[in-house]
């Protein structure tokens, strides 16, 4: 019985905007089962005394002070974007006409 | 388009449905630099000249979360009786769309920095207790433009070009919890709850709140259920509602169409809703079910807030007087009534009235400026009170003057006009213009033997005895002396001169 069906690696490309053939949802379904099987072994090992923890450094609190400091150009800004419009960065059509 | 526009009138509405009520605020916070990185945050800046890599998301750029952004939002969860969390994480929501370079925005998901907390409103004289179920902290979005198709919406746009200035300025994010029993005062509750929240940050100095320019915004959820129901129905939610007045107006709004979609057998989708300024109805926008999919994880580049309980109750002990107690306060000392209290509320006057206090005005002639010839100037402009290129101790000034004798009521209202038009300081307008009241006796005698002179059947029948003629000739000496005479000192003086007691 494999960790992900074949129907949720669909939900999780749609999700991601990635176009998957049916091979591939395929090929990506048999990887990514390897993945989380991996990483059920490691949660295996975890036992009562081991807390859940999502980062790996034991600090919190680490903050920057509020000023302000030299950022990009608009120039250096929009170098690298497909597109510019008025400043601005230019994306293609984000939702099609309604329903 | 999916738009209804039949509805049912508020008031049979109200009498077949109850509403219940949900309000989700996001108000920017006035810090000087972005939530993550160290970009300004004015407001109005040219496209894209307020960025670097980490608010554009370059690869590699990493965030650090803002201090003072950490220390606001605990004030804000301390002013409205909130629980601080002694340990909570930021969390990354994520989705696919341009407003935010990084196809996710950090936010915090089930842990958020204050919890469980409550606001209490006046409606018509009734407290209504607004229940917080939490405040977390996020950084805004960037603004997209949508580019051709037939309205200029998202919809059908052949495509949208974006401004990342406003990504990452800190964002607050404060939900109540479902508001129920309000009844037929829900749009007001809804109003009054917003204008409540604003103050309340005014008063902590964490935002300028300005709903126009987007650093406080709404959504305003509401469902119906039939009288004597005992379960909710389906809420819609409408989207950034940016006025006061649109608060009161999209929950109304609501009402009567989800009434009349009710009352005719159909069922409530619950989806996003816009609000339409222009007509106050709404459209319906994208369905919920389909954009619910955030996979939210615990943010993995910033590492965990864990504010001291020793700071927070620092905090807790510094936070100012806060706008209830303060407006309870001003009223006692105003000695005004509660109505005359709500009115300077609801014209956004109550800073300003009490600053002119400040600088020296009495209470009542402060309250008459702001409230009367400025509420007007103010509404005939359609700008707000407060953006009158005028200031309190300015106000001040005049009242000084009207109180020394050396401007006439109606010569400080040409001051008023100096004063919006940009002349100067009130000294300067009344010197430019040349509006001191005439105190010379001498002057004021020689103006009403012109006047007499030139009247002369209005001053034989005062001469006779007819003494509201003299009226007339008031008028005559005001006008002469282009209002800068004393009204009541010319009509002594008239009477006098023309032998008839005064
Ligand atoms: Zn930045």
């Amino acid at each position: 019985m494999s960790a992900i069906t074949r129907d949720e690696v669909a939900h999780l490309a749609r999700l991601s905007r990635l176009a998957l053939a049916d091979d591939e949802l395929e090929h990506y379904a048999t990887q990514l089962d390897d993945i989380i099987g991996a990483v059920a072994r490691v949660a295996e090992v975890a036992t009562d005394d081991i807390p859940p923890s999502s980062h790996a450094l034991p600090l919190t609190n680490v903050y920057r002070p509020d000023e302000v400091r030299p950022g990009l150009t608009p120039e250096q800004a929009l170098a690298a974007a497909p597109a510019v419009e008025d400043g601005r960065f230019r994306v293609p059509r984000i939702l099609g006409e309604e329903a | 388009m999916t738009t209804t526009r039949s509805v049912m009138p508020f008031d049979e509405a109200l009498e077949r449905f109850e509403p219940v009520l949900g309000l989700e605020t996001h108000v920017e916070l006035g810090t000087e630099s972005k939530m993550f990185c160290g970009c300004p945050t004015a407001f109005g800046a040219p496209p894209n000249t307020q960025v670097c890599p980490v608010c554009l998301a370059l690869p590699g750029a990493l965030p650090v979360a803002n201090d003072q952004a950490i220390e606001s939002t605990i004030r804000i969860g301390l002013a409205l009786n909130c629980t601080i969390a002694e340990w909570c994480r930021f969390a990354r929501k994520n989705y696919f769309y341009p407003d935010m370079p990084k196809n996710y925005q950090i936010s915090q998901y089930d842990e958020p920095l204050c919890t469980d907390g409550h606001l209490d409103v006046e409606v018509d004289g009734r407290t209504v207790r607004v229940e917080i179920e939490r405040v977390h902290l996020e950084e805004d979005t960037g603004k997209s433009t949508h580019v051709g198709g037939a309205t200029g919406r998202i919809h059908g746009a052949d495509y949208s070009i974006v401004d990342y200035n406003r990504a990452g300025i800190p964002l607050v994010e404060i939900v109540t919890r479902p508001i129920a029993g309000t009844d037929r005062l829900a749009p007001e509750v809804a109003r009054a709850y917003v204008t409540e929240l604003r103050e309340l940050m005014r008063s902590l100095g964490v935002s300028d709140v300005r709903m126009e320019q987007g650093s406080l915004r709404c959504d305003v959820n509401v469902s119906l259920m039939p009288r004597g129901a005992a379960e909710w129905g389906t809420r819609t939610e409408t989207k950034n509602v940016n006025s006061l007045r649109s608060v009161e107006r999209a929950v109304r709004g609501e009402i009567e169409r989800q009434a009349a979609v009710l009352a005719d057998g159909g069922r409530i989708v619950q989806e996003t809703r816009h609000f339409h300024e222009d007509t106050g109805a709404t459209t319906s926008g994208r369905s919920k079910e389909e954009a619910q999919d955030y996979r939210y994880f615990p943010e993995p580049d910033l590492l965990p807030i864990a504010p001291a309980p020793e700071w927070v109750e620092e905090l807790r002990a510094r936070l100012p007087e806060l706008p209830t107690a303060r407006r309870r306060r001003l009223q006692a000392e105003w000695g005004v009534s509660d109505l005359d209290m709500a009115a300077m509320r609801n014209a956004d006057a109550v800073d300003l009235v009490e600053a002119t206090v400040a600088a020296g005005a009495p209470a009542a002639d402060a309250r008459k400026w702001w409230m009367g010839e400025l509420a007007r100037r103010a509404n005939e402009s359609g700008t707000a009170l407060a953006d009158l290129p005028i200031e309190p101790g300015q106000i001040a000034r005049v009242v000084e003057l009207v109180a020394s004798g050396a401007l006439t009521d109606k010569l400080a209202r040409q001051v008023l006009e100096g004063l919006l038009a940009g002349e100067g300081s009130p000294d300067e307008i009344v010197e430019a213009r040349g509006l001191r009241v005439v105190s010379d006796e001498g002057e004021l005698i020689a103006i009403i033997d012109q006047v007499l002179a030139a009247n002369t059947d209005a001053a034989d029948k005062v001469r006779a005895g007819k003494v509201a003629a003299a009226g007339a000739l008031v008028g005559g000496v005001m006008k002469a002396s282009r209002g800068k005479a004393d009204a009541a000192r010319a009509r002594e003086l008239i009477l006098q001169r023309l032998g008839v007691a005064g």
